[in-house]
C-alpha cells in the first residue's frame, strides 16, 4: 500500500503534467550525460590499488596517486617521523573543546578560558617545535594541517578584534565610533589576497629592523585582520538583535560599562551572532586558500604543487577531486551545524 | 579636592580622556611604523615617493585592452591593470546575475527534480574555495582543451583551445563607435519616454504603450545598429597558421578560466539571495494576484519580483562588490588584473611597496565606496514610502 502510494507520488512529482514531465526527461538526460561519464571514470573504470602511474588504467582515476601522496596532501613536508605531533596537537585541540562542551554549566567558561590560554601556545610548542622538540620550520608545515592551523589562530585573532570593533561601531563615544567604522570598512574594502600580500610585504618593513617575522605568522596576521572587520559585522548583528533594554537594566542596577557588556550583552548577543559568526569561519577556511599567492601551501597549494611531480604527470583531476572534496565535507559540515544553529534560535 | 574629585567622575570628561588617550596611541604607533619602515627603506635604498610612476615600465602584457607597450610608463602599465580587472568583474557580473536568477527561480520551483538539482549545485559550489574553482578551470578544464590545431570551432568564427578563445575582431572600430553611440541615444530616449509615460498616466490616467516603445528602443534599435555596423566592417577572422591562430583577438585562458571560475561561483550565492528575496514576499501577494486573475508569469513579474528585489538589493550589491575583490584571485594564475600587475610585477620590479601598495588598494576602495553610494540612492528610490 505505502509503496503504490510513494509511486503515485513520484509519478506525481514528476510527470504531473504533460510540462512537468517534459522538463523531467530533459533533466534526466541532462544528468545522465554529466553523471554516467563521471561516475564512470571516478568509480569504475578507476584504479585503486598499486604503487606508481604504471599500475593505473587508462582512461579512469588514478586514486593511487592520492594513496601516495596522503601523507603530503595531510601534513605537507612535515618530517614523516614528527607527524605524530601533529596529530597530538590536532587530538589535544579536540580533547579541549570537547572538554568545554560536555562540562556542567557553571565551569563551562572558567573552563574556556582557561583552554584559551593553554591550548594555542600547546599547539605551536608542538607544531614548531624547540623545548625538548625537533625545531621544524614553518615552510615545512603544509596541507590539509596548514588550513586547519591558519584558520584557528587567524580566528584567535579575528574574534575578539571583532567582538572590540562590533562594541565601538556600537559605542556612544564619537571617535571610537568612526575609528571602528573606518577599521570595518577599510579590511571589507580590499580584496583578501591583496592583504595576504600587503602583509608579508610591510609587515617586515614596519617593525624595527632585525625582527624577523616568520612567513606564515605574516600571513595568519594579515588574514585575521580581513577577518575581524566580517567577525565585527557578523556581531554586530546579534548586537543590535538584543533589546536596549538589556543594558539599560544592566546600567540601572548599577553596572559599568565593561561589566554589563561582559556579563549582560555580550552572553547573548554572541549567542545570537553565533551562525553569522560560523558562516564567516567558513569564508575564513575557504579563503585560506589565497596563502598560495606568498607560496605557503595548505591543502589546495598541496595539490596544485603535487601536480608538477615528474612521476605522475596528469593526476589534476584526481588532486582537484580530492581536495575539493575535503574542503567540501568541512565546509558544509560547518555550515549545516550553523543552520541548526539558527533554527535552534528561532524557535 | 571635592571639585576635583567630581571633575574626573564626570562621565563626558572620561569620555573625552578615553577618546583621546585612543587617539594618542594610535598616532604613537603610527609613527612608530613610519619611523621603522623609513628607517628600513633607508637601508634597503629605496627611495619613497611617486616618482616611479613614470619610470619606463618594460613589463609586458599578455592582455591588454589599451594601447599600452611595455616602452610606456609605469602609470600606464596600472592604469592597463584597472582595466582589466574591471572587464572581468563587469562580465562576470552580468553572467552571474543571469545564472544565479536562474538558479533561484529553479530552486523555488515546483518542480521536483529542478529545485533538487538546483539546490545541489547552491550547495556544492558554496562549500568550496573560490581559488578551488580558479585553478580547476585553468588547469582542469582549459588545460585539457585540445591544441590550436584541433581547435573546437565556434560557428565557424571563433576557435576555442588550450591557448584561449581566439575571436574575429574589426578592422576599422569607427563604425562600432557610431553603434555605441546609437544604443546610447535609444537607451536614453527611453528613458525619457518612460517618464513622460508616467507623468501623462498620473495627469490623465491614460496608458501609454510603453512595452512596444521599449522593446524597438531597448532591443530593436541597438539590435540593428550593432547588426549593421557588423556588416558594414571588415572582420580579421582568424586563420590557421602552422601551430596557432593568426589574426583575430585572443582572449587568454587566464581570463576565461578566470571568468568562468567567479561565474559559477558566485551565482551560487546570488541564487540564494534571489531564493531568500522572493521567500520574503508574502504568500498572500501571490495569492491576492492570481485572485485576479494574473498568470504565473505576470504574478512572478508584475507583483513578486518587484517586491522581491527591495529585499534582494543590498545583499546583492555586497556580491557584486565582492565579484570586484574576488577577481583579484587571477593573480594566482598571472591574469593581468592590477594585483598582480602592479602589485606583483611592478613591485618586484620598483620595490615601492608602500606607494604600490596604497594605490592599488585605492582603486578597490574608491569602487567600492562609488557603487554603496549609487546602491543607497537606487534604495531610497524604491524603498516603501509609508505615509
Amino acid at each position: 500500500m505505502t509503496r503504490t502510494s510513494s509511486l503515485s507520488l513520484w509519478r506525481e512529482r514528476l510527470f504531473g503534467t504533460p510540462f512537468t514531465g517534459f522538463t523531467s526527461v530533459v533533466l534526466v538526460v541532462l544528468i545522465a550525460w554529466i553523471a554516467i561519464p563521471l561516475i564512470r571514470w571516478a568509480v569504475i573504470d578507476a584504479t585503486w590499488v598499486g604503487s606508481t602511474r604504471a599500475d593505473c588504467a587508462p582512461g579512469g582515476a588514478c586514486w593511487v596517486f592520492i594513496r601516495a601522496r596522503f601523507g603530503q596532501f595531510m601534513y605537507g613536508l612535515y618530517p614523516v617521523d614528527q607527524r605524530w605531533r601533529v596529530d597530538i596537537a590536532g587530538i589535544a585541540f579536540v580533547l579541549g573543546i570537547a572538554a568545554v562542551v560536555l562540562a556542567p554549566q557553571r565551569l563551562r567558561l572558567k573552563l574556556g578560558l582557561v583552554m584559551l590560554v593553554v591550548l594555542p601556545p600547546l599547539g605551536i610548542w608542538l607544531l614548531s617545535g624547540g623545548f625538548g622538540l625537533r625545531d621544524i620550520e614553518t615552510r615545512e608545515w603544509g596541507g590539509l594541517m596548514l588550513t586547519l592551523f591558519i584558520s584557528i589562530y587567524a580566528s584567535l585573532i579575528a574574534i575578539p578584534l571583532g567582538i572590540l570593533f562590533a562594541l565601538g561601531r556600537q559605542s556612544e563615544l564619537r571617535i571610537i565610533r568612526l575609528i571602528s567604522v573606518i577599521f570595518i570598512e577599510f579590511w571589507r574594502g580590499v580584496p583578501i589576497i591583496a592583504v595576504i600580500f600587503l602583509a608579508s610585504l610591510l609587515l617586515p618593513l614596519i617593525l624595527p629592523g632585525g625582527i624577523g617575522i616568520d612567513r606564515l605568522a605574516r600571513a595568519v596576521i594579515g588574514l585575521g585582520f580581513v577577518i575581524a572587520a566580517y567577525m565585527a559585522e557578523a556581531v554586530r548583528g546579534g548586537l543590535q538583535a538584543l533589546p536596549r533594554g538589556q543594558r539599560e537594566a544592566a546600567t540601572a542596577l548599577g553596572l559599568n560599562y565593561w561589566k554589563a557588556t561582559g556579563l549582560i550583552v555580550l552572553p547573548q548577543a554572541l549567542r545570537i551572532s553565533l551562525p553569522a559568526m560560523t558562516n564567516e569561519f567558513i569564508a575564513l577556511i575557504k579563503n585560506t586558500t589565497l596563502v598560495l599567492v606568498v607560496s605557503i601551501l595548505d591543502l589546495l597549494g598541496i595539490a596544485q604543487a603535487s601536480l608538477a611531480d615528474p612521476n605522475w604527470v596528469g593526476m589534476n583531476m584526481e588532486a582537484y577531486v580530492f581536495s575539493g572534496a575535503i574542503y567540501w565535507l568541512i565546509c558544509f559540515a560547518l555550515s549545516r551545524w550553523s543552520r541548526s544553529l539558527e533554527k535552534k534560535r528561532r524557535l | 579636592m571635592s571639585s576635583f574629585l567630581s571633575f574626573i567622575n564626570d562621565k563626558r570628561v572620561r569620555d573625552w580622556f578615553y577618546q583621546i588617550a585612543l587617539i594618542l596611541l594610535l598616532v604613537g604607533l603610527a609613527v612608530f611604523f613610519v619611523r621603522n619602515a623609513s628607517e628600513n627603506m633607508v637601508k634597503a635604498g629605496i627611495a619613497s615617493g611617486f616618482d616611479f610612476l613614470w619610470r619606463t615600465s618594460g613589463i609586458e602584457v599578455p592582455f591588454v585592452l589599451t594601447n599600452y607597450t611595455q616602452a610606456d610608463n609605469i602609470l600606464a602599465l596600472f592604469w592597463v591593470g584597472v582595466a582589466n580587472t574591471m572587464l572581468v568583474t563587469v562580465i562576470a557580473i552580468v553572467l552571474a546575475t543571469l545564472l544565479g536568477f536562474a538558479l533561484g527561480i529553479a530552486r523555488l520551483s515546483s518542480h521536483w527534480l529542478l529545485s533538487t538539482i538546483a539546490g545541489a549545485y547552491v550547495e556544492f559550489v558554496r562549500n568550496i574555495p573560490l581559488l578551488f574553482f580558479v585553478l580547476f578551470w585553468y588547469f582542469g578544464v582549459i588545460a585539457a582543451l585540445p591544441q590550436p590545431r584541433q581547435s573546437i570551432g565556434l560557428f565557424g568564427v571563433a576557435f576555442l583551445n588550450n591557448r584561449g578563445i581566439t575571436i574575429p575582431l574589426p578592422d576599422a572600430p569607427g563604425n562600432f563607435r557610431w553603434a555605441a553611440l546609437a544604443v546610447l541615444v535609444s537607451w536614453l530616449c527611453y528613458w525619457l519616454a518612460s517618464a513622460w509615460a508616467r507623468r501623462r498616466k498620473e495627469r490623465t490616467g491614460q496608458d501609454a504603450p510603453l512595452l512596444a516603445i521599449g522593446i524597438g528602443l531597448i532591443v530593436v534599435v541597438p539590435a540593428l545598429a550593432i547588426a549593421w555596423a557588423s556588416l558594414a566592417t571588415r572582420w580579421d577572422i582568424p586563420v590557421l597558421r602552422g601551430f596557432n591562430y593568426r589574426g583575430g583577438f585572443v582572449v587568454i585562458p587566464e581570463f576565461v578560466a578566470l571568468l568562468a571560475a567567479l561565474v559559477t561561483y558566485t551565482a551560487g550565492f546570488i541564487a540564494e539571495i534571489v531564493r531568500g528575496g522572493i521567500e520574503s514576499v508574502a504568500k498572500g501577494q501571490s495569492e491576492a494576484a492570481s485572485a485576479l486573475g494574473l498568470r504565473p508569469g505576470r504574478i512572478l513579474s508584475l507583483v513578486v519580483i518587484p517586491q522581491a528585489l527591495r529585499v534582494m538589493t543590498p545583499p546583492l550589491t555586497n556580491q557584486y562588490l565582492n565579484v570586484l575583490k574576488n577577481s583579484s584571485f587571477g593573480a594566482a594564475i598571472a591574469y593581468p588584473d592590477v594585483v598582480s600587475l602592479f602589485m606583483g610585477s611592478a613591485l618586484n620590479n620598483t620595490g615601492q611597496a608602500i606607494e604600490i601598495i596604497a594605490m592599488t588598494l585605492a582603486v578597490y576602495l574608491v569602487i567600492g565606496l562609488a557603487v554603496s553610494a549609487l546602491m543607497n540612492w537606487y534604495n531610497a528610490r524604491i524603498a516603501l514610502v509609508t505615509r
